[in-house]
């Protein structure tokens, strides 16, 4: 067994679960502005919540997709390539989500804010739907030839995997961020965002616990199966906790599912990283896709010094974040602005 | 147009896209730094409302740097899947470093910055922007490794076909990169120069031209204030001092990139002659650098081109350091890279259509030859700018003059052509080849990529040009709304950035209050959102 290979695997596989636990409750988070928020005010409150911490969950994609190509170029290439139109609208979901985080109070005008909400929302929705779907299908395959591009069109791609594993992130993202709601604020957006939890928990989950079943029963080994169990232990746990408004061990329960439902999926499709579904001849592996040692060994060096260093201080960046946001911290909108800049401005002549 | 033409569109759309957003995030980033620095050290309030007024557009700028980024990440893989499988091993590398050495820094220290301001303490939130602009550099230093490797690769063998990375290192220390990072970054620094000093200029004629501010006796200007908030006198300072900075900071990076390109090009003369001959749509060897050179120097046929206007002995200059060393032409270069690199594409399937076709090593000279000059035409126009801004503001104001102004404004424009020039020069100038090949004699020079071969083979013409469409449509989209916002703050002055300067009294002492840890000292119920969404 080729071990800076499988040590990468194993980095690749930590860097997504660290995406999806960090950026899985922002997404989840955008994704409720819409439906949950009820007025503009616990928009702002939920906004807050994530406004100092979402641009650094975001680094883990591109993160995972670095290391990936450094890693893995050749599954890198053929993922990325075979699933071109889909991560075309990731990509331009998460540029009118990151966009819209930032503009939306810098105009005090319903309107204005009405259509960055949506692009908050649907931006959101549309990047879980898309990485689940991505991670769903390199652990399910792509009909990928012998020089690992996709055969049979721009749609190809499309299958129920896909449909899962975008369902499977968005469910779990939309939890996941109903979780950090309930932790994070206080009033009415707290109480409501528990109760959704503990109502919602069955239904959120079950594709992400349908895309982990079903790649056990492809290739899943005892210990992915067993991680499996545990994983559904953890959540009735995490439903437990929240019942009874522990809501930092109901997120930290949640956690613990997303950690070991990831390491079934990963487990299970090791040591394959992209199966093609014409011929498993043609099946990316660790091996046959790896970058050389001496770049594996380089990367590994960076790896041990920076990823400690990026876990310590957004750990501190949460740290300092760490009180909960209500509607009563919210100040005013900027509503004095056009008034003083109307008066500021010098007169037209 | 082919897949191959598509992705190229598009990658060069996106790139010179993206290649907006972020000088002005390296660039401002680092003047808002040492901006705030000074208000630390001094506590003057002038210093704060530069930092928060600055701080605003730096923060509506930098997230169109973030968003745009995305996709150049991930666009290697989906439309050059063939590029990323060739230069993988060595390539990956420092653009997977980028993302965890650089943006993580950037954008966690950064979000600590803006809602930080009463959550931390006052040296530790100036550190932690400190932090963030270190850290945006280092993304441009690991990006420009990886460019510079696709320019002068380095450091590599190459093993069943594809290079492979035996020496982090030279790969690290390339110097082609070595050169292309302190041009960049100064490159950067001549864009925030201009953005403060025509955005100052315009606030101080529109105080002028409000009456505001008047002219002494003796030329001085006598600062006013007017019964508005945030129009006082340190309101003047605000913007007096803006302009000094910026004018001295386009100056200086003027006088950077010019060093700094001098020695790239010495570089490029050596690493890639084509480029530098095509650059000058040279066509035979001379030592005369053109000013002005007419005809079609588009054509590949050089017979076309005229020097009109030649200054004997600079091209010499540019390219060896003294005045007489013949430089090579496009005719003579092309005789060597059909002998090197062969006359046609392999027959090979990864050329599609173009497999077997004659090479043209001859980059589009109307590209190479007006970009290099729009690239040092700009630079220097920007540099005379503010040179002539510093003269012209000696008496402690703008002249009234409603034309001066906007040509200050509009002035803003000509560092962002010359960086886009610049880099549109660079990769042009490097075709046919995406990975040029390094002519060093000791064996590396077969490690080399034609652009042709390196598109993603199963990706259809018609998903790039939906691609091509869709994000153009965006970026279009988001650039409109980009410069509105950026303009509505620009108009609103420091009060836009500062809504407490609305609310209180225009007291000077009031401003630098939260410093000495006044209402906003940690603790208290009410300071969770310092700049709050």
């Amino acid at each position: 067994m080729e071990l800076l290979p499988t040590i990468w695997f194993i980095a690749i596989a930590v860097l997504w679960t660290g995406y999806l636990f960090l950026e899985g409750f922002d997404l989840g988070v955008g994704m409720l502005m819409k439906g949950f928020a009820r007025n503009n005010t616990e928009r702002r409150v939920l906004l807050n919540t994530v406004g100092p911490v979402w641009d650094g969950n975001e680094v883990w994609l591109l993160t995972a997709g670095g290391a990936t190509f450094a890693a893995f170029p050749l599954w890198y290439a053929s993922l990325f390539s075979a699933l071109y139109l889909p991560l075309l609208l990731v990509l331009v979901a998460l540029i009118f989500r990151a966009v819209a985080f930032e503009y939306r109070g810098k105009v005090d005008n319903p309107r204005w804010r009405a259509r960055w909400d949506w692009a908050i929302s649907l931006g959101s929705l549309v990047a879980a739907f898309g990485v689940g779907a991505a991670l769903a299908l390199t652990t399910t395959g792509l009909p990928l030839n012998a020089n690992g591009d996709r055969e049979g069109g721009p749609f190809a791609w499309f299958s129920a995997y896909a449909v899962l594993g975008g369902l499977a992130v968005v469910g779990f993202s939309l939890l996941h961020g109903l979780a950090f709601l309930a932790l994070k604020t206080d009033g009415d957006v707290r109480h409501r965002a528990r109760r959704w939890f503990v109502r919602l928990l069955p239904v959120l989950l079950l594709p992400i616990a349908g895309w982990a079943v079903s790649l056990q029963l492809l290739s899943g080994e005892v210990w992915t199966v067993l991680a499996v169990v545990a994983a559904v232990v953890a959540a009735v746990v995490a439903w437990n906790f929240a019942r009874k408004g522990a809501e930092g061990r109901a997120f930290l329960s949640l956690g613990a599912f997303l950690l070991l439902g990831s390491a079934s999926i990963f487990g299970a499709a090791f040591p394959v990283v992209l199966p093609s579904t014409l011929n498993p001849a043609f099946n990316l592996t660790i091996s046959n896709a790896s970058s050389s040692d001496y770049t594996l060994g380089l990367m590994t060096i960076v790896a041990c010094i920076g990823l400690p260093l990026v876990l310590a201080y957004q750990a501190w960046t949460y740290w300092v974040f760490r009180r909960r946001v209500s509607d009563a911290h919210i100040p005013d909108a900027h509503s004095f602005l056009p008034a003083i800049a109307a008066k500021a401005l010098a007169p037209k002549d | 147009m082919d897949a191959l033409e598509i992705a190229r569109w598009q990658f060069g759309i996106t790139t010179v896209y993206h290649f907006m957003m972020v000088p002005l995030t390296i660039g401002l980033g680092l003047v808002v730094a040492v901006i705030q620095t000074m208000w630390h050290r001094t506590g003057k309030p002038e210093y704060l409302r530069m930092t928060k007024f600055w701080g605003k557009l730096f923060l509506i700028n930098f997230i169109m740097g973030v968003a745009t980024g995305i996709v150049q990440e991930f666009q290697f893989g989906m439309a050059w899947s063939e590029y990323s499988r060739f230069v993988g091993d060595v390539f990956g590398a420092p653009l997977a470093m980028e993302a965890l050495l650089a943006f993580f820094v950037e954008s966690t220290f950064l979000g600590l910055w803006i809602f930080g301001w009463k959550q931390l303490k006052p040296a530790v939130h100036l550190a932690c922007l400190w932090i963030a602009v270190i850290g945006s550099a280092f993304s441009a230093y690991f990006i420009i490794v990886a460019n510079s490797w696709m320019q002068h690769p380095v450091g590599v063998e190459m093993i069943n076909g594809r290079p492979v990375m035996t020496d982090a290192w030279a790969v690290f220390t390339n110097n082609t990169a070595l050169v292309a990072v302190p041009h960049t970054l100064f490159g950067a620094l001549a864009v925030a120069g201009a953005f403060l000093l025509g955005i100052a200029w315009y606030h101080l004629w529109r105080r002028r031209h409000d009456g505001i501010d008047t002219i002494g006796a003796d030329g001085k200007v006598i600062p006013g204030e007017a019964a508005i908030p945030g129009r006082d006198r340190t309101d003047h300072a605000v913007w007096i001092r803006s302009l000094r900075i910026g004018a001295v900071v386009a100056m200086i990076s003027f006088a950077g990139t010019a060093v700094t390109g001098d020695l790239q090009g010495k570089l490029m003369f050596e690493q890639q002659p084509m480029k530098m001959a095509a650059a000058e749509a040279a066509c035979h060897d001379g030592t005369g650098f053109s000013i002005l050179s007419v005809g079609n120097v588009g054509s590949k046929n050089c017979d076309d081109v005229v020097a009109v206007i030649e200054v004997p002995g600079i091209l010499s200059f540019l390219a060896k350091g003294d005045f007489t060393t013949e430089v090579k032409g496009v005719n003579s270069l092309l005789d060597q890279y059909k002998a090197d690199y062969g006359t046609n594409l392999p027959d090979n399937p990864i050329y599609g259509d173009r497999a077997g076709q004659e090479i043209q090593y001859v980059p589009v000279m109307e590209v190479t030859y007006w970009g290099f000059r729009m690239m040092i035409g700009f630079g220097g126009v920007a540099a005379l700018a503010a040179l002539a801004a510093l003269w012209l503001t000696r008496k402690g104001t703008v002249p009234a003059s409603r034309g001066l102004m906007r040509l200050a404004v509009f002035g803003i424009l000509a560092p962002f052509g010359a960086n886009a020039a610049g880099w549109i020069f660079t990769e042009m100038g490097r075709q046919p080849f995406v990975v040029a090949p390094n002519p060093d004699p000791s064996g590396i020079d077969q490690v080399f990529m034609f652009t042709a071969a390196a598109v993603s083979p199963g990706v259809s013409a018609g998903e790039l040009l939906t691609s091509l469409v869709v994000l153009t449509a965006v970026y279009a989209v988001l650039l409109v709304v980009e410069v509105k916002l950026l303009v509505k703050y620009i108009r609103g002055g420091v009060v836009a950035a500062m809504p407490e300067l609305a609310h209180v009294p225009a007291d000077e002492n009031e401003d630098a209050a939260p410093r000495d840890g006044g209402p906003g000292r940690p603790g208290e119920a009410d300071d969770v959102l310092a700049f709050a969404y």
